[in-house]
């Protein structure tokens, strides 16, 4: 076949759908090219069921396709229509293995030889690559797959899965409910799967349900008619051979990143980097005139994103500049701004004019934009307060801001200037706000989510910086020297170190020499003494605070051992540099001897008291050290009524959040099951619709949008995370009446020994069957009058919330009463 | 930073309370009526006002309780002005009687609400005390992790029994079967022991006896080492006797955390049923007085 088209579309992703039913509608000729036998194949690989949002929502769809939130079912379903109503032309079974030529002549060889001319090509084939095959004699055999729809299809059947990563891990665990799974790893460990993962599969293994084969490889594959199990698979492991009799093999070993094949057709990327992203034209036109890229490939990995580039990248094709499709949105965000312009030209000025933004790419821009909140403010106007929650980023477009450092003295402020930028502490270290900012004259200003500001911190170098410097100025500036001019601490601020800490790690010993003062930006600090051959913790230093100045400023050694509670991050400034700092600043001296003076004084408080260090382990144990509120149980205090429970869940929809009962005690202070609102949530961290969110209070809460994949639940190191189902029933109005919902009593408890004893909660077999559960956790009663309804609840004052900052406090009162 | 109940709020409620005994005394002592002083004065009324309306309220903690989304104050004072204003509520209620007491509606009206009070006061005090008892009895050990230890102890001394003559198998899981906590209300409130065990008698056949405190055992198990000659079976037998002397001081810690959590609870089986007779009765002496008299 040698006609040639005027657009052929490489992949049938939304991307590629949306760009070849647009040609298909205004009648260009076309070919969509599919390589496997259906379209969307990396949807088609979803799990069965599967939830998929229509993310951004703010975002309109422009495409011929349709598209909104739904299953995987009936997204996919709804395409193949639209794939018939406009008669599109799509060739499956078509994959392309090479692009050769240039604009208005391109070649497209496939893997059956045969070859197709385009006068311009669309690169619609996503991330994915093309699974890693097993590669063994026999992997033919039609019991070898490489994707897993639905686990529960299968039944009392004996399945290898083959692989040690993410993939591999979840379906061996699915499949293991209703099979014997074997899973054969390559190496002696799991080192490439996320931790939630690791502890899964580690759990099942030692449950016997999954039987791991460590340091093992397959060797081949045969068919055993009449044998046992149909198929044999031959495996080599680190103690011989093994011959092991199977019905299937699922192999999940990864994908063939598609860069090679993009890098084979003339595209260039910036760097050697497997992360960074072909370089791309407003028009998503590649550095090969004629050639575009949309989708994933192009660094839009959300499906309407994709969707709307097809629909526009067709349109240039055309001829015929299309607006993006975001040009509304950002329009009537700009629309406030006084003397506003086009948008490009807005744009353009704000590039121009924040220096943090100049080195972004306009497409990233534009999307960072479109993420943020424009705000004109009245000169005075609060922008935040201290101790607000809020974590998001803003610079300065127009205008000024004040920053009033000292609420004692209000007077006392820092101008900033368009074109800087502030709230970069609390967007780093998670922690409240520190400073109160009031609007200047004529201030607009762009407030961006955390979320868009790291996503751009971990794409432009010359973006984290500038911000990593201008933090180790601030820190300073509050920490030390509010007087400094920004000037004169520049030099400082570049001698200064940025330090990382692992959870555990030691900053340094008791007895070293003291070099240097740290400034904690993220995480938390304990600081240990060595008493009697034993190490006691004797204080907590939490984010914003700093360590190792009394080293510095006596010339001694370090009197303590300070080690990071969780992952940390601090400022190191060493001694000459510290020097130079007290040199310019005399009154600095004698602050930070008034600094000393009151830590000295609160170690020796803390140390007279024998039992504070082992309630602030304890409490470092339990997870304090990056918690932003923690539940606690004052035993003494508790009379077990479990009215905390119940006021928990009667507020949340039948289900409570919190475990009283659960949990560790030590010396009277308890620390039940439930949510301590760390800095850096651990749930957050892998939770694909982000539904994950925390709130401008400090709550970390789930949204409605969860889709109950269960990650959080898995990644959350003090279990706190349930996935329920529907509530379970009330009880009658006269039990009620009469003595309450207890759900268990003493007297009502099982007596002998022989019996089970079974414990309350984890209502794992209420509510319907096959009902979806969500995850749920402690909201801190986001949203409800007075405060969590847990502390609100208890009749004897015996719970109560504490915060980093009342942490210490707290310890001296709770180690003075044993 | 957290306080007791009673200590809510610099004990403002008691303050409160003080002051209405106060001038509920006073207004007695200088009020002067024509009879003899009863509750068909017009102190008599207001006072019966007053005790009637607190009644009401102090029972309204049981809905407020129950209330979880309620921003009406916190629970802990709820619960402070409920002990404090009952207490004052003795004051009240007795001087409103006017020490007029006899075999009628009225004064059972005034028994049910001593009762109530009384159950209270217990309940107080139980609250009070009790939760450090309970704190310290566990030790940071909850009662399941009891129970599994428990488990955990019979499993290890039936893998001794296993390298041992049949009787100790025998003994063991009768021990076993045999362990009771608690049993009845009597026996969790009064923290007994009524377990028993199956011991072999003479006659070769076994014989239940009575095995608190896991005595009969460590009994019969001092007197086989006393008769043991065998030295292996001698080794064994002491291994066995430190197991159940362990887990005689478990099972003592689960009985007294099953008597302190029950008697947290039991009071309120009191407290609540005669409330509800006294609101019934309470409405009865109202109407019968405003109807009769």
């Amino acid at each position: 076949m040698t006609t040639k088209v005027a657009i052929a579309v490489v992949g049938s992703g939304p991307g590629g759908l949306s760009a070849a039913a647009r040609a298909a509608e205004v009648g260009v000729s076309h070919v969509l090219l599919e390589q496997t036998a259906a379209h969307a194949n990396t949807i088609q690989k979803y799990q069965k069921g599967k939830h998929v949002m229509a993310e951004p929502n703010i975002l309109p769809l422009r495409s011929p396709m349709r598209f909104e939130a739904g299953t995987r079912e009936k997204i996919l379903g709804e395409w193949s229509v639209g794939l018939d109503e406009h008669k599109v032309n799509i060739r499956y079974g078509s994959e392309v293995v090479g692009i050769s030529g240039a604009k208005g002549d391109f070649h497209l060889k496939l893997q059956d030889g045969s070859e197709v001319l385009a006068e311009n090509v669309i690169l619609g084939i996503g991330l994915q690559g093309n699974p890693r095959r097993l590669g063994v004699p026999g992997d033919g055999l039609p019991c070898v797959q490489y994707t897993l729809d639905d686990p529960d299809e299968y039944k009392g059947e004996t399945i290898v899965v083959v692989g040690a990563g993410d993939a591999a891990i979840e379906n061996a665990v699915a499949l293991s409910k209703q099979n014997t799974v074997y899973l054969v790893n390559r190496s002696g460990e799991f080192s490439r799967c996320k931790d939630g993962n690791l502890a899964l599969i580690l759990k099942t293994i030692e449950a016997g349900k999954v039987i791991c084969l460590y340091s093992t490889q397959c060797a081949s594959l045969t068919e055993t008619p009449g044998g046992e199990k149909p198929y044999l698979l031959a495996l080599n492991t680190s103690t011989g051979d093994l011959q092991l009799p199977c019905d299937r093999i699922i192999a999940r070993l990864g994908a063939t990143p598609p860069r090679k094949f993009v890098e084979s057709c003339g595209i260039k990327f910036p760097s050697s980097d497997p992360t960074s992203l072909p370089v791309l034209s407003t028009s998503y036109e590649s550095n090969v005139p004629g050639l575009y890229v949309i989708g994933a490939l192009g660094g839009y990995p959300l499906i309407k994103q994709a969707m709307n580039q097809g629909y526009e990248v067709v349109e240039f094709i055309r001829g015929n500049p299309v607006a993006p499709a975001d040009e509304p949105l950002l329009a009537a965000k700009f629309a406030g701004i006084p003397g506003h312009r086009s948008v490009s030209e807005t744009l353009q000025a704000m590039q121009q004019r924040i220096p943090l933004f100049t080195e972004v790419n306009p497409l990233m821009f534009r999307e960072l934009l479109l993420g943020s909140t424009i705000h004109v403010l009245n000169p005075g106007e609060v922008v935040f307060k201290r101790n607000d929650y809020t974590n998001s980023f803003y610079t300065i477009f127009n205008g000024g801001v004040e920053i009033q450092i000292d609420d004692n003295n209000p007077a006392k402020r820092i101008p900033l200037m368009p074109g800087q930028f502030f709230g970069e502490m609390g967007l780093l270290s998670g922690r409240r706000r520190t400073a109160t900012v009031l609007a200047g004259k004529d201030c607009v200003l762009i407030e961006t989510p955390r979320r868009d500001v790291l996503k751009l911190l971990s794409s432009v170098d010359a973006a984290r910086a500038v911000i990593d410097q201008t933090f180790i100025v601030r820190a300073i500036q509050s920490g030390f020297a509010p007087q400094a001019k920004t000037a004169d601490l520049l030099p400082i601020a570049a001698k200064s170190k940025l330090n990382r800490y692992k959870a555990g790690q030691v900053l340094f010993s008791e007895g070293d020499e003291a070099d240097a003062l740290h400034l904690v930006r993220s995480g938390s600090l304990a600081v240990l003494r060595s008493i009697g051959g034993r190490e006691i913790v004797t204080s907590y230093v939490a984010a914003g605070n700093y360590v190792g100045e009394m080293g510095l400023m006596g010339n001694t050694r370090r009197s303590a051992t300070v080690r990071a509670t969780v992952a940390t991050e601090t400022i190191s400034l060493d001694a000459d540099t510290f020097a130079e700092l007290l040199q310019k600043n005399p009154a600095l001296r004698s602050e930070l001897e008034e600094t000393v003076r009151q830590r000295i004084a609160s170690n020796t408080r803390l140390q007279g008291q024998d039992n504070a260090g082992a309630l602030i382990s304890f409490l470092l144990k339990q997870g304090l050290g990056e918690a932003t509120d923690v539940l606690l149980i004052d035993e003494t205090l508790c009379v077990g009524c479990d009215n905390c429970e119940r006021a928990c869940a009667a507020t949340h929809g039948g289900t409570s959040r919190l475990d009283r009962a659960a949990g560790p005690t030590f010396a009277n202070v308890h620390v039940p099951t439930s949510c301590r609102h760390c800095e850096d949530p651990h749930c957050m961290k892998d939770c694909p619709p982000d539904a994950i969110r925390r709130s401008p209070n400090g709550e970390v809460f789930v949204g409605d949008n969860c889709i109950g994949c269960g990650n959080c639940e898995r990644n959350c190191p003090y279990g706190v995370i349930q996935l329920a189902g529907p509530p379970p029933e009330q009880p009658s109005l006269a039990s009620w009446l009469m003595f309450g919902s207890k759900k268990e009593n003493v007297f009502g408890e099982v007596q002998g020994l022989g019996r089970k004893h079974h414990h309350h909660h984890h209502d794992d077999g209420h509510g319907a069957p096959k009902a979806v559960k969500k995850a749920v956790k402690c909201d801190m009663c986001k949203g409800q009058d007075g405060g969590p309804a847990c502390v609100r609840a208890c009749p004897t004052g015996a719970a109560l919330r504490v915060s980093p900052e009342e942490f210490v406090a707290f310890v001296q009162q709770e180690a003075s009463r044993f | 930073m957290h306080e007791s109940m009673l200590s809510y709020a610099q004990r403002r409620y008691l303050k409160v309370a003080i002051g209405l005994c106060a001038l509920s005394i006073v207004a007695y002592v200088w009020h002067d009526p024509l009879s003899p002083p009863n509750g068909g004065t017009w102190l008599g009324y207001t006072l019966g006002g007053i005790g009637a309306a607190l009644i009401l309220w102090l029972t309204a903690l049981g809905v407020r309780k129950r209330s979880y989304s309620s921003s009406l104050g916190t629970l802990r004072g709820w619960t402070s002005a409920h002990i404090y204003l009952g207490l004052a509520l003795i004051v009240v209620a007795t001087l409103h009687t006017g020490f007029q007491f006899g075999w009628n509606l009225h004064t059972l009206c005034y028994v049910l609400m001593m009762i109530v009070i009384g159950s209270g006061i217990f309940g107080m005090v139980v609250y009070l005390r009790y939760p450090q008892l309970m704190s310290s009895n566990r030790a940071g050990a909850k009662p399941d992790v009891l129970l599994e230890e428990i488990n955990d102890l019979d499993q290890r001394s039936l893998r001794v029994a296993n390298e041992m003559p049949r009787r100790f198998g025998d003994v063991l899981r009768s021990n076993r079967e045999g362990t009771r906590i608690g049993g009845s209300t009597r026996a969790i409130l009064g923290g007994l022991d009524l377990s028993t065990i199956n011991l072999p008698s003479a006659g070769g056949s076994s014989q239940q006896v009575a095995n608190p405190e896991q005595a009969a055992l460590l009994d019969w198990l001092a007197d086989e080492l006393a008769r043991s000659t065998d030295g292996e079976l001698t080794k064994r037998i002491g291994d066995l006797l430190s197991v159940i002397a362990t887990r005689r001081n478990q099972l003592r810690r689960l009985r007294r955390d099953a008597q302190i959590r029950g008697w947290l609870e039991i009071w309120l089986y009191v407290h609540v049923p005669v409330t509800l007779a006294l609101i019934g009765t309470l409405i009865a002496h109202v109407v019968s007085v405003f109807l009769y008299w």
